[in-house]
């Protein structure tokens, strides 16, 4: 928890959340995380650990993969902030979203928003994926239930999946 | 029965979707920190500074303007100080004396966190302090008593056979001791509670927790409230493994506290180091075993002395202690032994429930002593377990006769082959001989009692609820709790095969005292099995209603028992059938001589780790890891696996990476930076297969799954250590330091090379 001292005054900060623009005020150093979570009401993204380790915080600002506890908000300022809430459309989940509850990848549940957009991620990076590249892609994110291996499948399964989608649309 | 379904369309045996899995793969399942009530304030523990000492002064400086903050003392406790569990020693608020670092003492609230975190480190504490105790031999010594009169919480003895008659027969006699460290559970959700009072109602708590049902009987002590005006409500919980067992009650109490002094709600939600200094952690032990064997590797008889640290008050480690004791033997005939259990007191916080429960411990023992005594007696690994293996029709320590068909050397048999053992040992030993890594590979057998242990499910006697609803679907009510183990969606799926509807068909309602019965905790693997089995019988008095009313026949379709239960209720409103533990008449347990009927059903396993240390970095780790077991019917194929490579790849952390540092009692590592659990690059391929006897006790032949595969990993993978090194390790964690002190000492003294399997000393 960052201490905001007294005299360090809230600001305005405007920043794109989702696709949409959106403004807050807030103290330049409070964390991305807590800005997200307690005043966009985008309670996806989970504090685990507070300091970068288990990644259950991950957002992706500017398409990059970063663990929002350590993001100050004036650095997202203008930036373009992803999470987990911007991923289904409407009623249909990602594919991501549906290879994570076909393989058994979230138990649960808590790292689950993180470790997905660390697979969508690596996915946008690298569509197919060897095992190792999945291995590597989520070993920022630490998940104590599955012991990964489902974690794996599901990633698999979402290029797959991302990869018969893109393949049908050209 | 219903008799529309085929085969293929059976709901049990099918990975069905996770009943609450959406939400949770978009983010929208609540977790009790993402929960916000109006008008509701935050919550913090002021906690001791040192293990033992009376507090002397507590001073609130001037500076922190006090009028913003709710502080409540033991002082404003309305019911009794304690944490009402099993034995009622354990304080909610510290009063005048501590027996642990992070003893919680005062309780702060504030609208505001940053304020509260302000001054929460602005009050300073004044103690005399006493002399502490930290280890299990300290405690033994007795030189401060710090519990009771002899620092003991509880003991046990199983006696079978005539243990002093064995050792003049034995061929050898080998001697062991065995040790095992705390381990943190490490959801990766911190624990959290949010409490809101109004004197009408009294108190409702929502929090990440187990077991509701222990929660509401202690803040029914704690606030002298009845039962009706406590109530307690599970929010998605993010990883427990025991650790959301006992102290969420503590967390529940304080956050009750403050909420009733302040008029409004209060939500205390733990940072992760607070958590891990905090909250409990798994016992560490010390086994030692001493046996008696014939010349081609028979048990003759033994002594196990299996002892925990239970740290500074009772919690739960009077029955960490019975399983871990009743597990102590392993899967092995012993014609005669003899295991002394004891929990000792010291001033580390509580020790508590984790994943396996005792039996991790006492099997790590077990399971590195059978490699012990083969290399003693000169068999191979292999043998020694087929020589001792239990069989049908033979007796566990306890006296239990082993009812099921469980053919172990079989088992064995089986994952020897998966891991293609008997080649890799032989090419390991040969590379071996050079090079700069070295690799090996090991067994571990061990089984798993399923439910609680004795006549602890008797004592239980849980109620489970099913509830036809206005749509014609029904709704389960059971007080077991989801927390990734797939708790929702078996309960599910064995409502709706036993009442023959769809899975979709049937939902189940948020843990919540005020509307489910109590189904007892959701521990000790025995939801599926026990709380399953009581809902087949709920589902038959469903369906008696609704044929009894001339709505259904004996054999119906889905779209009729769903037209029946709704016109049912357009007539007479919503009905719930309740179904009641009914013990098994023949299942006997002695809780005096600690005999008899253990567990209703063991689960079976074999696992094999395959290893590599690197003489350069002198880290140990897992490349393959076969996990094979037999648990009765697996209810959910993916779920199933899922609860075995998660249980494998934390049994695997038990082993090689996570290590508590204690000063003083206080844990000093208490980050995810430095105390550290397996990363996704980390494990091996977890490579889990089931085998399925069916088990009469459990729903559709279900056994326990949950806690087994935590029992395995460990021996399998230090006995591959060993395997790879020729150096015996007892001790775990094991580090790459670990391994380098005793590489450096064998190389001092070694000018003859060990060769293990052939060695014959140690008697």
């Amino acid at each position: 928890m960052i201490h905001s001292s007294a005299h360090v005054t809230k600001s305005e900060i405007t920043l794109t959340v989702n696709g949409e623009s959106r403004t807050v005020r807030a103290y330049p150093m409070e964390r991305l995380l807590d800005v997200l979570r307690n005043q966009l009401g985008l309670t996806g993204a989970k504090e685990g650990c507070g300091e970068g380790e288990c990644g259950s915080c991950s957002v992706l600002m500017d398409g990059a993969l970063v663990n929002s506890c350590l993001v100050p908000v004036l650095q997202a300022t203008n930036a373009s902030i992803f999470t987990i809430e911007g991923l289904a459309e409407g009623v249909d989940l990602h594919p991501a979203q549906e290879a994570f509850l076909q393989c058994g990848g979230a138990q649960c549940g808590i790292c689950t928003p993180g470790m997905i957009l660390a697979a969508q991620h690596l996915l946008s990076k690298n569509p197919e994926p060897s095992g190792e590249d999945i291995r590597e892609g989520v070993a920022g994110n630490l998940c104590r239930c599955t012991g990964y291996m489902q974690i794996f499948e599901a990633v698999a399964e979402a290029a797959r999946r991302r990869n018969k989608v893109t393949a049908k649309t050209t | 029965m219903s008799n529309h379904r085929t085969n293929q369309d059976r709901i049990v045996g099918n990975s069905v979707p996770r009943k609450e899995g959406r939400d949770k793969v978009t983010g929208r399942a609540q977790y009790i920190d993402d929960m916000v009530l109006p008008n509701m304030i935050f919550g913090a523990t002021v906690r001791s500074q040192i293990a033992r000492g009376k507090i002397k002064k507590i001073t609130f400086p001037p500076e922190i303007n006090w009028n913003e903050l709710t502080v409540v003392s033991a002082k404003d406790i309305p019911g009794k100080n304690c944490i009402a569990l099993i034995a009622d020693d354990q304080p909610c608020l510290a009063d005048e004396i501590v027996n642990h670092p992070e003893e919680p003492i005062l309780l702060l609230a504030h609208p505001d966190r940053y304020a509260l975190r302000k001054a929460v480190d602005s009050i300073s504490i004044e103690y005399d302090s006493l002399p502490a105790i930290f280890t299990i031999e300290e405690s033994e010594r007795r030189s401060q008593i710090v519990w009771g009169t002899d620092n003991i919480f509880k003991t046990y003895v199983i006696e079978k056979g005539d243990v002093e008659s064995v050792w003049k027969k034995a061929d050898r006699i080998v001697e062991e001791e065995y040790a095992t460290g705390a381990q943190e559970q490490l959801y990766i959700e911190n624990n959290g509670m949010i409490a809101a009072w109004d004197p009408q109602h009294g108190i409702t708590v929502w929090g990440s927790l187990q077991c509701p049902y222990y929660v509401h009987k202690a803040l029914m002590a704690l606030c002298d409230l009845p039962a009706e005006k406590v109530r307690v409500v599970q929010m998605e919980t993010g990883g427990a493994f025991g650790g959301k067992e006992e102290y969420p009650s503590m967390i529940a109490a304080h956050a009750s506290l403050l909420a009733i002094k302040s008029g409004r709600p209060v939500k205390i939600v733990y940072d992760r180091m607070e958590d891990m200094a905090a909250t409990t952690k798994r016992h560490p032990s010390r086994t030692r075993h001493r046996t008696a064997v014939s010349r081609d590797g028979k048990i003759l008889g033994g002594e196990i002395e299996f002892t925990i640290d239970g740290g500074a008050y009772t919690t739960l480690s009077t029955v960490v202690l019975s399983r871990g004791a009743i597990h102590a033997g392993g899967p092995y005939y012993w014609p005669n032994v003899r295991i002394r259990a004891k929990a000792v007191a010291t001033n580390a916080p509580p020790h508590g429930a984790f994943r396996g429960f005792g039996a991790p411990q006492s099997l790590f023992a077990m399971e590195r002593h059978m490699d012990r005594i083969a290399q003693v007696v000169g068999i191979s690994p292999i043998e020694i377990r087929r020589r001792n293996f239990l069989r049908p029709g033979q007796t566990t320590t306890t006296e239990q006769i082993v009812h099921e068909e469980i053919d172990l050397p079989q088992l064995l048999e089986r994952a020897l082959q998966l891991a293609d053992y008997r080649s890799k040992k032989k090419s390991f030993a040969g590379e071996n001989k050079s090079g700069t890594s070295k690799r090996g590979i090991g067994i571990a057998a061990f089984l798993h009692g399923a439910g609680f242990t004795g006549s602890g499910e008797r004592y239980l006697s849980s109620v489970v609820g099913l509830e036809g609803c206005a749509d014609g679907g029904v709704r389960v009510l059971v007080s077991s709790t989801e927390f990734g183990q797939g708790t929702k969606t078996v309960l599910c799926q064995i409502a709706a095969e036993s009442l023959g509807v769809a899975y979709e068909a049937v939902s189940i309602a948020q843990p919540d005292t005020l509307e489910v019965p109590n189904s007892g905790p959701t521990v000790a693997s025995r939801t599926a099995m026990v709380v399953g089995k009581l809902l087949e019988s709920a589902a038959r008095g469903i369906k008696q209603t609704l044929t009894l009313s001339g709505r259904l026949h004996d054999s119906y379709s889905p779209d009729e028992f769903r037209e029946a239960c709704s016109s049912y209720v357009a007539e007479h409103g919503p009905f719930r059938s309740l179904a009641r533990y009914d013990p098994p008449t023949d299942i006997f347990w002695d809780d005096e001589k600690y005999r008899g009927e253990a567990y209703a059903a063991f689960a079976w396993a074999v696992y094999i780790a395959q290893v590599t240390v690197d003489l350069a970095t002198y880290s140990a780790t897992v490349d393959d890891f076969v996990a094979l077991q037999e648990i009765g019917r697996v209810l959910h194929p993916v779920l199933a696996k899922g609860q075995i490579t998660g249980g494998v790849a934390q049994g695997i952390g038990f082993a090689l990476y996570e290590k508590v540092i204690w000063q003083n009692g206080r844990m000093q590592n208490g980050q995810m930076t430095n105390y550290i659990m397996p990363t996704s690059s980390d494990l091996p391929p977890i490579r889990v297969f089931f085998e399925e006897l069916g088990n009469v006790h459990g729903a559709f032949g279900a056994k326990g799954i949950g806690e087994l595969p935590m029992d395995g990993p460990a021996p399998a993978i230090i006995n591959a250590v060993e395997d790879a090194l020729g150096i015996h390790f007892n001790s775990i964690p094991l580090l790459p330091e670990d391994i380098f002190d005793a590489i450096t000492s064998e190389s001092q003294l070694a000018s003859a090379p060990r060769s293990s399997g052939q060695e014959d000393s140690g008697t």
